[in-house]
């Protein structure tokens, strides 16, 4: 799971652009968007993208998303329990 | 018609950046696009987060219009309504065109972008100069395929008569290779606001681009 | 004053104006749904134009040079437009403005892009092309600003000729299916499994379609020509300044572009009698462009969207359907909107269901983009 979590913070910093940001500066826990790392709705489906990318993970329902990007811990816990 | 002023002007061109006509800051070294708008970026120290996540050509346009935004009080004299954006540029946004097909000419490695594709209209470029400054009036991206000062002139002085009282307007150039790009936009204002008495008009802006280029 | 002198459509419905409102009137859908893989992955609803006859209308014409899709469309819709509308292309007078969002996209791809100069995938090459064959002397004013890009073609021919640049503006728009423009909106969610359904509470993204349409604007007053009673009045642009993909949660850049076009027609709003809306059938648009009717006082007017029938046509939007507005018009018919029937939006708008009729002098035609622009012009009929 810490490596898994480790993982997906990297991908994250990578895919959406997120310059300056280090992965020790991302808590696990901590809501992704609001406040925080400023994400929009737009980088809520690149989120999505990168699921089916690099996890093989689809969402097809976009509110089920939002559950699931709550903060990288969530995510951590949906591929765990649903990658291929 | 009543004439109009300019205000201010910055250009962004190979490794400069000019503000009315003067070199402001310069990299020196010839880089890669990518590293020398982040250079620009931390050199002004623009602070916006938001920029890391636009494409070429809309980082182009948003710094330039940055720059040439400090100090001018923007938002204090004007309404939202009454300031507008006059874009022109020649290849659209052929460059993020091409990034976006990346992302799905390949069938068995096909994840169209978002992020990217919402970058492929020209005008977005304009959206983020708007939103950054909250400016909600007239505004419109042309593509043309040489910089036409003419029209330029012709059109912004027609808003400035009838619609807006404020147009932040120009050339704003991405190739699609990137190899080259350019931007030179202006602040054009009713009233003389700097007392440096350039007028907005055609030649001026003729002369002005053909010294960049020089 | 600007006048209508001539228009034309090309759509999923047809390749005159005529046809096109014939199918109208019938009820007919031009939205279909397409296995082919080469726009989308997965089947999908899209309005095409039929394939077969385009080659064939554009073997018509007289030509040695070979046209990219888009060009075809263009050309086909601007000679038909000027038939009948005394307005000569040939005329330095005459102004040629060309609304696309993506123009010769498909020239991306190298098999397509090897049957062309380089410098064709180029917005301003095909207006090039575009003008060269209508034999217009003058340089394509190019505007590619979104799903507005239509409107702002209307509003900018009509500003150059009021400030006396040209007599005559022929104004055209279009945008061709491609998998481009389909697999971008799908990576937004925003395309609809089902064909659109603007402002309906089962609504659930947008319907892309093609198209061409012409506008000729001219300053030359009414002759007895149909259209020439259709004046345009007015209009004007805003921004959100919200969200470069999400409109504004408020309305408040349409609203402000509507008061800017009443302003400069001076109308109260009171005055208008029909409103043509945008309404792509996304969540979040319709119920912006809801906002900002109800915010501008015009909530009782009748509304109507036609992308139900044809898509949305994208570059070619704001001059297709406001050709549609110009036959409710002259004809005083609202037409019906397709793929609406139960309300879905915060304010209680008078979407039209069925065909009805009722004087229409005034009309406003409505339009957001990407990037949080927005467009209101009003169209008078004499």
């Amino acid at each position: 799971m810490g490596q898994l979590i480790t993982k997906l913070k990297q991908e994250i910093i990578e895919v959406l652009n997120l310059e300056d940001v280090g992965p020790d500066e991302i808590e696990a826990g901590a809501p992704l968007f609001g406040e925080g790392l400023g994400l929009d709705s737009i980088d809520a489906l690149e989120l999505i993208v990168l699921l089916e990318k690099n996890y093989g993970i689809k969402i097809d329902d976009p509110k089920k998303g939002k559950d699931v990007f709550y903060s990288i811990q969530t995510m951590a816990d949906f591929i765990e329990k649903n990658r291929l | 018609m009543e004439g109009c002023y300019i205000s201010r002007s910055c250009s962004i061109i190979g490794t400069k950046v000019l503000v009315d006509g003067q070199t402001d800051f310069n990299t020196e070294q010839v880089v890669d696009f990518n590293t020398f708008i982040k250079s620009v970026y931390k050199h002004y120290k623009i602070g916006f987060l938001k920029f890391y996540k636009m494409d070429n050509l809309s980082k182009l346009a948003f710094l330039t219009s940055e720059i040439l935004l400090m100090g001018s009080g923007l938002q204090q004299k004007y309404s939202p309504e009454d300031t507008g954006i006059v874009l022109i540029n020649s290849s659209s946004t052929l460059e993020t065109d091409n990034r976006y097909y990346l992302t799905i000419k390949d069938k068995s490695n096909y994840f169209p972008s978002p992020a990217v594709f919402v970058y492929t209209l020209p005008n977005i470029m304009v959206g983020e100069i708007a939103i950054r400054n909250k400016i909600m009036g007239e505004n419109i991206t042309f593509v043309a395929e040489k910089y036409d000062p003419q029209f330029l002139y012709e059109y912004v002085s027609l808003l400035m008569n009838e619609k807006i009282k404020r147009c932040i307007c120009g050339w704003v150039e991405f190739e699609r290779t990137g190899s080259c790009y350019e931007s030179l936009i202006y602040l054009v204002e009713k009233d003389d606001i700097t007392n440096r008495n350039i007028k907005f008009d055609a030649s001026f802006l003729e002369k002005n681009y053909l010294d960049l280029k020089a | 004053m600007v006048y209508i002198a001539g228009d034309n459509v090309i759509t999923s419905l047809g390749f005159s104006t005529a046809e096109n409102i014939r199918k109208i009137s019938e009820n007919v859908c031009g939205i279909t749904r397409s296995d082919d893989k080469r726009i989308s992955r997965t089947p999908v609803p899209v309005a095409l134009v039929d394939s077969d006859r385009l080659e064939k209308e554009f073997a018509k014409i007289p030509s040695k040079k070979q046209y990219t899709r888009l060009e075809k469309l263009a050309i086909l819709s601007i000679r038909d437009a000027l038939l009948g509308s005394g307005v000569d292309p040939s005329d330095k007078r005459t102004g040629i403005i060309f609304s696309t969002t993506k123009g010769n996209i498909d020239l991306l791809d190298p098999d397509m892009a090897s049957r062309y100069e380089d410098h064709r995938i180029h917005l301003w090459s095909a207006a090039h092309e575009i003008q060269q064959q209508i034999g217009n002397p003058n340089t394509p004013i190019v505007i590619s600003n979104a799903c507005i890009s239509g409107s702002l073609a209307v509003l900018v021919g009509q500003r150059l000729i009021n400030n006396g640049k040209f007599d005559h503006v022929i104004v055209a728009g279009a945008d061709i299916m491609s998998e481009f423009i389909i697999s971008g909106f799908q990576s937004f969610q925003a395309v609809s499994e089902e064909p659109c359904k603007p402002f309906d509470k089962g609504r659930s993204g947008i319907t892309i379609g093609e198209g061409a349409g012409t506008i000729i604007l001219t300053t030359d007053p009414p002759n007895g020509k149909k259209n020439s009673r259709i004046t345009v009045m007015g209009g004007g642009t805003s921004n959100d300044a919200n969200h470069i993909s999400g409109p504004s949660r408020t309305g408040d850049g349409l609203y402000f572009a509507i008061n800017m076009a009443l302003a400069e027609a001076g109308l109260q709003a009171e005055k208008i009698d029909y409103i043509s809306a945008h309404g792509t059938g996304t969540g979040y648009n319709d119920e912006m462009e809801a906002k900002a009717i109800a915010w501008a006082s015009l909530e009782r007017k009748p509304v109507n969207i036609f992308k139900g029938y044809i898509g949305h046509t994208l570059g070619a939007a704001g001059i297709i359907e406001s050709v549609y507005a110009f036959e409710s018009m002259i004809g005083n018919l609202l037409f019906p909107s397709m793929g609406f029937t139960n309300l879905g939006v915060s304010k209680d708008l008078n979407i039209i269901k069925t065909l009805e009729q009722a004087p229409l002098h005034f009309c406003l035609k409505l339009a957001s983009g990407f990037g949080g622009c927005n467009a209101a012009v009003i169209y008078r009929k004499e």
